[in-house]
């Protein structure tokens, strides 16, 4: 007899209520039009949709595939729409805790005006690392996915193969402590459906700590093997929420920072200087690393700057509008360990 | 002797010198380049390993002249500016601090040994002290050895 998982329940139940908050704001007319996750054309991937009245409501989905920062959708809607008199579209959108935090830093950096976004907020339940899975998979050709228990059941051609959910989750959803969008009381108004307040994070850091301990040779070794299939596509810059500058410093050519080659110190500058961009700005959520093509997992870069910050400057990006990130603020009496000293 | 002797023998006597590392210094230009100008003029002995570039504030220097000057193969780099507080644009040492921590943070998680760069504050009274900075950090790059982690492969 098949046990019904736990898992499928959730979505469920996440993917019900989504539609019952998205249905009530267009009711009350309070969004014209709402981005969300919709069920796509192949297995493993829910690519963002649009919809714009009641009666596609029933669009709308929730899985544990949903792994793409809505925010970044978002940044790039917000500036084209208008209606006939130009006034703001009100634009409700899909969050789960990554992309509310995502909001939040991107309202604190000026980029967008949160008083035109309805949050619907939603306890996210986790997104599986589908890179992990179609390493596994190879070359054969998945046709159905479905959660058995506490595993995803992957089917194809004259397979069928069982991956556990719990070990398949992206590493930064087994860490992630912000499962549905922060909010505060000034943001109240904006938030429909699940969000919590949240203050800080507690964090110790412990995955990294046994990358830490190796020798400058070791952890050279280790980033170059990591980022030596690199082809420099820069789907993780697209995905990314925070990269939303106008040229690139990639993209640059004037003056010309770096060669534009897949050469393996320049694939090291781009990721060295990206991640030195994200610092204080990264909210943790993986978009990266799931639109990688060639399967890079970037991961371990995103948690240093978490660790980073918050050693620092105690600050964790995207829980609340009022700090400001740490890049663009200064402290007097911030460590110095790093600087040289006569002695 | 003719010219060319003279020249071959200059040239065995450079290869029989020990390896001088090559070090770019970023020097801020009201307090660090007067510190420096203020070690020469007091003919103040230290390693002739740094070449000079000299910036309106340690502010200005974005984090990618120094990861460039280390792709570009110089064997260490050294910023320096104003001490916490004295700056001549008020807070352009405070913002560049809290980068150059980052950074710092950063190229050793890459597995860039930690010591090709170095921040340093030193005032244009230093001079002194501009110059013993600079024997010590050319003492931590010579024991490093020549930076060849970015060497082009193709």
């Amino acid at each position: 007899m098949k046990k019904t998982s736990g898992i499928e329940i959730e979505n469920q139940a996440i993917e019900n209520s989504i539609k019952e908050i998205a249905t009530k704001l267009f009711r009350n007319k309070e969004v014209d039009a709402i981005l969300g996750y919709s069920a796509g054309t192949i297995p493993m991937a829910s690519p963002p949709i649009i919809i714009r009245k009641e009666s596609d409501v029933n669009k709308l989905v929730w899985n544990n595939f949903c792994s793409i920062n809505l925010a970044k959708n978002l940044l790039e809607l917000v500036p084209k729409s208008f209606d006939d008199k130009k006034n703001n579209l009100k634009i409700g959108i899909v969050a789960k805790g990554c992309v509310g935090r995502a909001l939040i830093h991107l309202a604190a950096e000026n980029q967008i005006e949160l008083k035109n976004i309805k949050i619907i907020g939603i306890a996210c339940n986790g997104i599986i690392n589908k890179k992990r899975i179609e390493k596994e998979i190879g070359e054969r050709e998945i046709i159905d996915i479905s959660l058995f228990n506490e595993d995803i059941l992957i089917k194809g051609k004259g397979f069928e193969q069982p991956f556990s959910y719990n070990e398949y989750l992206n590493e930064l959803c087994k860490k992630c402590k912000v499962k549905s969008p922060p909010t505060s009381p000034e943001l109240k108004e904006i938030c429909s459906g699940k969000c919590e307040e949240v203050l800080s994070i507690e964090d110790d850091f412990k995955d990294i700590s046994d990358y830490e301990l190796k020798s400058y040779d070791e952890k050279w070794k280790y980033v170059k093997d990591l980022l030596t299939n690199c082809i420099r596509c820069y789907a993780c810059r697209e995905a990314c929420p925070m990269c939303y500058c106008h040229l690139c410093f990639v993209d640059q050519n004037k003056p010309l920072w770096f060669g534009k080659t897949t050469e393996l110190s320049e694939i090291i500058i781009f990721h060295l200087i990206r991640a030195m961009h994200l610092a204080g700005r990264c909210v943790a959520c993986g978009a990266c690393t799931s639109v990688c093509p060639m399967g890079i997992d970037l991961n371990l870069i995103t948690r240093k700057l978490e660790q980073i910050v918050k050693e620092r400057f105690n600050f964790t990006s995207g829980l609340n509008i009022v700090d400001l990130p740490p890049m663009a603020t200064l402290n007097m009496s911030d460590k110095e360990d790093f600087i040289t000293e006569e002695n | 002797m003719n010219l060319t002797e003279i020249k071959s023998e200059q040239e065995e006597k450079n290869l029989e010198k020990e390896w001088v590392p090559k070090i770019i210094a970023f020097l801020c230009n009201w307090c660090s380049y007067a510190g420096a100008d203020l070690a020469g003029v007091s003919r103040i002995q230290y390693p002739p390993s740094i070449r000079v570039v000299r910036v309106p504030c340690s502010g200005r220097i974005n984090p990618f002249f120094i990861i460039k000057s280390l792709v570009d193969g110089w064997d260490g780099v050294v910023v320096s500016g104003c001490h916490p507080g004295d700056c001549h644009y008020l807070s352009g040492n405070l913002v560049a601090r809290r980068r150059f921590a980052v950074l710092k943070d950063l190229v050793t998680f890459f597995g860039i040994e930690s010591d090709r760069v170095h921040f340093m504050w030193a005032s244009a009274a230093e001079g002194e002290r501009f110059a013993n900075l600079i024997k010590k950090i050319t003492k931590t790059i010579k024991e490093l050895g020549p930076n060849k982690k970015f060497q082009k492969n193709w």
